[in-house]
């Protein structure tokens, strides 16, 4: 493709402007805003890698998944802000999972250690993750703020902090991580994933797209279940104070 | 001299800005049964927050048996003195679960005779047991609460309007059980009520608040001939 056939495909955003101009839906702002953004931070992000995976300079890769976690907390921080360091928090999650999945990787050789398959499966890492932090924060906040009375009658009963607020935690594990697992029940039945389409319609022979897409995957589970159940236990503590009393929430 | 339970020194609390407590001192005497009353919106229930350690005044100081509050680790504070709120919380399941929760959250076997001897004392059957306490109603689960509040056999006990949504009889039954705790394992009591006529008969002790301050403390024969004006409206009121 070339840009010349790229800015054709400004007709599909012309189409969407168009029809709510004359439905007067209101839209035109943020299509307008949406497509702008995608094309600039995209073809930003193209010439960066380009000239990531040109130098193989370790240096570079680390600064571009640090930038990716850096995004995704400044992100994700917004649904959080409730609780306490929220930010730092989001931060750890991001690094921790992004370690220990690069580390299984490429400590058992399953990928290649470039730039090339790093950093995009990095990214694909880091955004589910930084989804699913917003999943289990939203959820997390209105289990608690829904259960305010059986977290302080644990308490007053002499239950800790931990006791008093681990049903609404489970709960909230469990329901952000749901999404992932039910989503791998029936993919490719309905839908190609993105990455795999990709992929095929790039040249790559359709077995090995799916090798890779099946790789993708079982890290997302991993990355699901580790980002709720990790920013679960950084978050809860910040909801009580030293005496072992809940605090309020912050309204937004 | 009577040892205090519990002594407050000038306690203030206020929640966003809204003053809710105002500069409170005063005690509730050791093996008493202290009823508290005052119109509604006195800060009755959050003096009980305060004392149970849920929540921590602005300022001044709580004495708990002559040790401030915050000597006492929090758990074993909250085991010492024991709450069952108007409210009744529950959490989700069964009777048992709720009665056992005490115990559960130490790790403690709860039995099923001890789970027995409790639900009789507060009136409740043993075939209660495994039902959803979603099912129970506002008296049942006052009954079950209090019940709960007892498993940890309590010093102290904070008793929030537990009557108020008995029918004649069941509130007779609990009034002499806390009666019977009393005596028995010379448990302190205090007593939130609405029922002037239970202020009377079944405290040593009375305390009268209004506006979130102590307006009058004394023998509970201050309820027939009260010093304060607002406090002799506010009985007249409650008589007709
Ligand atoms: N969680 C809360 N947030 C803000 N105000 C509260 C809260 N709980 C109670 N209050 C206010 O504090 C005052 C005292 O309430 P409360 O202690 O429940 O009184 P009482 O038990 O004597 O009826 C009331 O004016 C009430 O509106
Ligand atoms: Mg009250």
């Amino acid at each position: 493709m070339n840009y010349l056939t790229l800015s054709l495909a400004l007709i599909f955003v012309i189409i969407p402007l168009l029809l709510s101009k004359t439905l007067k839906l209101g839209l035109e702002k943020d299509t307008t805003i949406a497509a702008v953004r995608s094309i600039i931070q995209l073809l930003a992000v193209g010439y960066l890698l380009h000239f990531v995976f040109e130098t193989e300079n370790i240096v570079f890769i680390f600064l571009m998944v640090l930038l990716m976690i850096g995004a995704a907390t400044q992100n994700a921080r917004r649904k959080g802000k409730a609780i306490k360091g929220i930010t730092w928090k989001l931060f750890l999650t991001f690094l921790f999972i992004e370690i220990l999945t690069q580390s299984i990787l490429l400590g058992l050789s399953i990928i290649p250690s470039t730039a090339q398959y790093i950093i995009p499966i990095s990214g694909m890492i880091i955004g589910n993750s930084m989804v699913l932090s917003i999943l289990f924060l939203n959820r997390f906040i209105s289990e608690v703020k829904d259960h305010v009375e059986q977290t302080e009658l644990i308490l007053s009963l002499g239950g800790t902090p931990k006791q008093a607020i681990h049903t609404q935690l489970v709960q909230s594990i469990k329901s952000s991580t749901i999404p992932t697992i039910e989503s791998q029940k029936t993919i490719g039945l309905v839908q190609l994933p993105g990455m795999m389409s990709g992929q095929i319609i790039a040249g790559a022979d359709p077995v090995q797209a799916v090798q890779f897409q099946l790789l993708i995957l079982f890290i997302l589970l991993t990355t699901a279940v580790i980002t709720s159940i990790m920013l679960g236990y950084l978050s809860y503590p910040s909801l009580f104070n030293n005496r072992m009393q809940l605090l309020k929430l912050e309204e937004k | 001299m009577t040892r205090q339970a519990i002594s407050l020194k000038d306690i203030s609390y206020s929640d966003k800005g809204v003053a809710i407590l105002k500069n409170i001192s005063g005690s509730f005497p050791e093996g008493y049964i202290t009823t508290l009353v005052g119109p509604s919106g006195a800060g009755k229930t959050t003096l009980f927050r305060l004392c149970n350690g849920l929540r921590s005044p602005n300022s001044g100081q709580i004495y708990i048996n002559d040790k401030t509050i915050n000597e006492y680790n929090p758990v074993e504070l909250r085991r010492k003195v024991g709450i069952a709120l108007q409210s009744a919380a529950m959490i989700n399941g069964t009777i048992l679960q709720n009665l056992s929760l005490p115990f559960d959250l130490q790790g403690k076997q709860f039995s099923k005779e001890f789970a027995l001897e409790l639900l009789q004392d507060v009136g409740l059957t043993s075939d209660f047991l495994h039902r959803d306490v979603k099912d129970l109603s506002g008296g049942q689960r006052q009954k079950l609460s209090i019940a709960r509040t007892l498993v940890n056999r309590p010093d102290i006990l904070l008793l929030d309007e537990i009557t108020s949504s008995l029918d004649r009889v069941s509130q007779q039954d609990i009034e002499e059980l806390i009666v019977k705790i009393n005596k028995k394992y010379k448990t302190t009591i205090i007593w939130i009520t609405h029922n002037l006529e239970q202020a009377r008969t079944l405290g040593n002790y009375t305390w009268v608040m209004m506006n979130g301050q102590l307006v009058e403390a004394g023998p509970p024969s201050l309820l027939d001939d009260p010093i304060d004006e607002k406090v002799r409206l506010f009985v007249k009121g409650h008589e007709q």
